[in-house]
């Protein structure tokens, strides 16, 4: 690759939306005030970990359209175990909800790799099905009376060196995937997967591990966005995380990782999510009418991609 | 001399379809076994079955002298069987000691309790093998997919070499490849028959064979077809044997 171009999307991403902060700081006295800050890194806090779980299957090649959700399904078993008359302790309640995200992915691995469906079928399944069982649990209705601890969680004064308890989750979720990602045997099976399958099993990796691995890591990831959700609603809300995939897909993306496998990584999808967030605080602020938002997102996104494969395509040649 | 790896009367059925059918094949020390066949002769189905990809329908496999069974591609390579494909077996997006290392990650201790990758000693590793070889790659952390196809050639070989190969097999091992970069191949060939490791090699092209091998097998549909030693043969005979006109 040449030195000279070697500005990869995940920093050309970051570039945006630093000339985005300083534009926006521009244009509205409130966008770089310390609560709308902090207000961002929650708001970021919740994608940034979906941004990951997905960056951590799109590396397969795959995909995982659930996400949104294991948000809801979670949001609702977390909020009824933890209200009524036999309600269970808080933690025990996360790990019962952390349970249930792992083996929803332990079940798409087996759809995927034992099935042998394709991962987009497989999670838009569980996606379509999870949704049904929201309602079913919920019987369509909000959820409340959830402990004043859930929602001081996410609050205002919940900070930890100035930073919001959630964005702190996010930061520790990048810092151990990353990890993984790069440190360990595991990780790199993860990017061998994506790259030639074939070739990985034929070294004698254990592919049907790997991908359970994978599937696994992600749904809990989202079981873990979920636990996140209830904190700031502080409440159970059926139609919550609807459409979350696509934003966490995006964020993926928009970091660097490729739909084609074997490249992204959980830095990425942080940026990713940075840039997203940026975008929806600052069009709030700038008063611009919320439907234009959803269509500079996606501008954005198509047209960072298009780059990306021009750049890629010319460094090929 | 007793054969590394013998194979009696071995056969792969895929539902009606016979691919392999009741083959013998002996193979010694420090030789190079050409294994040739027109398309669909059963040759890649053949290395399979040595290598742990597919299982065979009947026959045997004996390895330095005892019966083993292999089920699977890491058995195969615990024995010290080393396959590489015609696709390379390589993981584009991985760096060159990565691939040389894939599945067979060298770990360290991290604070005691984890297992993590020993990145300086697989680099270092993977440079001192590919040294030994005479191969030159300018940088280990490129990825595959930055290499020309002699380069992952080399790579594919040396990571074989590192893993301290028994038996080499080699398939197709000079398709896609530039002249100078068949050379350079079929010279790792000799480099290795030099150092006493046995390989068999799957080749279309006849000269790149009668360059390199001892002997050659040649295989027609599914049956072997004959076997001829390369110094007492020549490319006409071996090739009325690919087509059928010769008989054994």
């Amino acid at each position: 690759m040449n030195k000279k171009f070697s500005l990869n999307t995940q920093t050309a991403v970051l570039i945006m939306a630093f000339v985005m902060w300083i534009l926006l700081s521009l244009g509205s006295k409130s966008f770089l005030s310390g609560p709308n800050i902090q207000n961002i890194m929650r708001q970021m806090a919740i994608q940034g970990v979906l941004g990951i779980a997905e960056v951590l299957v799109i590396v397969t090649a795959g995909i995982d359209l659930s996400v949104g959700s294991v948000v809801a399904f979670v949001n609702i078993i977390m909020s009824q175990m933890i209200t009524g008359d036999a309600a269970l302790s808080i933690p025990l309640a996360i790990i019962i909800c952390f349970t249930f995200s792992a083996l929803i992915g332990l079940a798409h691995g087996v759809l995927v790799f034992d099935f042998r469906l394709p991962p987009f079928i497989a999670t838009l399944g569980t996606m379509t099905i999870l949704r049904g069982v929201v309602l079913l649990l919920s019987g369509g209705s909000n959820v409340f009376g959830l402990p004043r601890s859930v929602a001081d969680f996410a609050s205002g004064d919940a900070n930890f060196l100035g930073l919001p308890y959630l964005f702190w989750l996010l930061i520790i979720t990048v810092f151990v995937i990353e990890l993984v990602l790069r440190r360990t045997s595991f990780g790199r099976y993860i990017y061998a997967l994506g790259s030639n399958p074939e070739a990985a099993r034929l070294s004698g990796v254990n592919t049907r591990m790997v991908t359970y691995g994978v599937y696994m890591m992600a749904s809990t990831l989202a079981g873990l966005a979920g636990v996140m959700e209830t904190s700031r609603l502080w409440m159970g809300v059926p139609s919550t995380g609807t459409g979350y995939e696509l934003d966490a897909i995006a964020a993926a993306v928009l970091g660097g990782t490729s739909l084609m496998g074997a490249e992204g990584t959980p830095a990425g999808a942080f940026v990713g999510a940075l840039v997203m967030t940026t975008i929806y605080n600052g069009s709030v602020l700038l008063r611009v009418n919320p439907f234009w938002t959803r269509i500079i997102v996606g501008v954005i996104l198509v047209v960072t991609v298009s780059v990306d494969q021009w750049r890629k395509r010319r460094a090929g040649e | 001399m007793e054969p590394i790896l013998e194979v009696r009367g071995i056969t792969k059925r895929f539902g009606g379809l016979t691919a392999v059918d009741e083959v013998d094949m002996q193979i010694y020390p420090g030789e190079v076994v050409g294994l040739l066949g027109d398309n669909g002769a059963g040759k890649s189905t053949m290395i399979k079955m040595i290598s742990g990809v597919y299982h065979p329908s009947s026959g045997q496999i004996f390895y330095c002298g005892k019966e083993v069974a292999i089920h699977n591609p890491m058995d195969a390579l615990s024995m010290g069987i080393e396959t590489i494909y015609q696709d390379l077996a390589l993981a584009e997006n991985l760096n060159v000691y990565a691939n040389i290392f894939l599945g067979r990650e060298k770990k360290k201790k991290f604070l005691k309790l984890f297992n993590v990758l020993d990145h300086s000693y697989m680099h270092n590793e993977a440079q001192s093998v590919l040294k030994r070889l005479d191969i030159d790659i300018p940088s280990l952390r490129n990825k595959i997919a930055m290499l020309s196809g002699g380069q992952r050639q080399a790579v594919a070989i040396s990571r074989s070499i590192y893993w301290d190969a028994k038996l080499l097999i080699m398939d197709e091992p000079t398709a896609a490849l530039g002249v100078a970069e068949q050379k350079k191949v079929l010279d790792l060939v000799l480099t290795l028959k030099s150092q006493n490791v046995p390989v068999i090699i799957i080749s279309h092209q006849m000269r790149d064979v009668f360059s390199v091998a001892d002997r050659v097998v040649v295989m027609r549909r599914g049956k072997k077809a004959g076997e001829r030693i390369v110094k007492e043969t020549s490319p006409d005979e071996v090739v009325g044997l690919i087509v059928g006109s010769v008989e054994h």
